[in-house]
């Protein structure tokens, strides 16, 4: 086993790999879209050698009791994302604007539901 | 359990005032029910433990479809076989949630492979065991998966979020692995005389491989008291054990079948059930590597990986060639 690096990782859950070996194929991210209308979820990762093949292994591993009718396979070394460190200042414009919620507001009980 | 003897830093438990601030901040954030993500910061010691429990959990689930792909030919029905297929399918992918989320931590699959192939990496001794007959199908499914479940339910409220995750959907899955393996037990406990004979064989040699499942007691261990502050481990091992017995022993009375355990019995003043220890000293010799079937399951493992090496850069080629082709045609 590699010794894991400590420092935080690039993009996604899953960590970048210092040393890609050339026979292992690459790592991608699966999104399924349920039955009722909802919107795609991240359900895990899976390795293979291409798009074609993410989706049909998808199929097997995350599908597998008509969890989903829509895959998206993205590879996981294209996804961009936030780090842990900047949630301070990244969140930090939403949490001084309360007006942004509708409770902000008193409106008396005589208006009836608002 | 799936993960056994998972040893931590050894250096126990470090208390909130001795951990430099950013520890603590982690420490604090897992004692009111936080959750670790891949990117935060982690202590190296959580990291490289969680990584031998996921690891071998998963490799538990991959070495775990061999005993039960013993079967798949000679299921006794279509119904059994397509039943049994299903199952050992499941496992395969309940193997595939674990490897994500340990490679999350910064470890590669085929890291993760090559430590299992060599030996370095250990998956559960009960895999270990052979399965001689039909009714050891019933038995894995019952006790096995049965004890499996009384480990990963409490997992899936476990500090680390991806492992949670992936728990969440195997314990969703879990509970159909057991039920067929049930409803086998039922249907030979119930049948002929040889068929309750066999079911009555397959549960005498799996009782005690089961109760080692969950490990030697660990009341004393530095190791799991690490790994409980750290909630990757929820639960001592003594406490599964006997869950699993006071749930067990009820359902094999009603299947009429005897726990090979005389002392096995329920106690009127504790509310639970009495039972023996099993064999400490053969555990530890499958664990070194001395079980019945500990050769034949990673001679098997390396002969598939070996095998399936052709095809692995086989299709690596093959998607770089249509990438470039593709470039070319753009």
């Amino acid at each position: 086993m590699s010794s894991p690096e400590s420092s935080p990782y690039k993009a996604t859950e899953a960590a970048e790999h210092t040393e890609t070996r050339k026979t292992e194929w690459p790592l991608w991210e699966i999104f399924i879209r349920g039955q009722h209308g909802l919107s795609h979820r991240h359900v895990g990762s899976l390795h293979a050698a291409d798009a074609e093949m993410a989706i049909k292994n998808a199929r097997d591993v995350y599908t597998r009791r008509n969890e989903g009718v829509s895959i998206w396979a993205v590879e996981a070394s294209a996804i961009a994302a936030s780090s842990p460190e900047e949630k301070g200042a990244l969140y930090e414009p939403a949490n001084d604007k309360v007006y942004r919620h509708p409770t902000f507001f008193d409106i008396p009980d005589e208006v009836g539901a608002m | 359990m799936y993960a056994q003897m998972i040893k931590s830093t050894g250096q126990g438990v470090k208390s909130l005032d001795e951990m430099e601030p950013q520890e603590r901040a982690f420490q604090e954030r897992i004692d009111a029910g936080g959750k670790i993500e891949p990117k935060d910061w982690m202590p190296d010691g959580y990291r490289k433990n969680l990584i031998r429990q996921i690891g071998q959990h998963a490799h538990s689930e991959i070495v775990g479809q061999l005993p039960e792909g013993n079967w798949i030919t000679r299921a006794p029905t279509l119904e059994r076989k397509a039943i049994l297929l299903a199952k050992v399918q499941d496992e395969a992918g309940h193997g595939l949630y674990l490897y994500c989320a340990a490679e999350t931590l910064g470890v590669t699959r085929d890291d993760l492979t090559r430590d299992l192939l060599s030996g370095k990496m250990k998956y559960s001794s009960i895999f270990n065991y052979p399965t001689l007959t039909w009714a050891d199908m019933g038995a894995v499914g019952w006790l096995v998966d049965g004890a499996a479940i009384m480990n990963q339910v409490p997992l899936q409220r476990t500090s680390y979020g991806p492992y949670a995750r992936a728990m969440v959907r195997i314990c969703k899955e879990e509970s159909f692995h057991q039920r067929q393996g049930f409803d086998i037990m039922m249907k030979m406990a119930k049948g002929t005389d040889a068929q309750r004979k066999m079911a009555q064989d397959a549960l005498n040699r799996f009782w005690g491989p089961a109760l080692m499942m969950f490990g030697p007691s660990d009341a004393e261990s530095v190791h799991s008291a690490q790994s409980m502050a750290w909630k990757i481990k929820m639960n001592s091992n003594d406490e599964l054990r006997q869950k699993f017995v006071d749930q067990t022993a009820p359902q094999a009375e009603y299947l009429g079948l005897t726990i090979p355990d005389e002392t096995c019995k329920l106690n009127e003043e504790t509310g639970h059930y009495d039972f023996a220890q099993p064999d400490w000293d053969e555990f530890f010799d499958v664990l070194k590597g001395n079980g019945p079937c500990n050769t034949e399951r990673l001679e098997a493992r390396n002969k598939a990986w070996d095998d399936g090496r052709w095809v692995r850069e086989g299709l690596l080629a093959h998607a770089a060639k249509k990438r470039s082709a593709k470039m070319a045609a753009e």
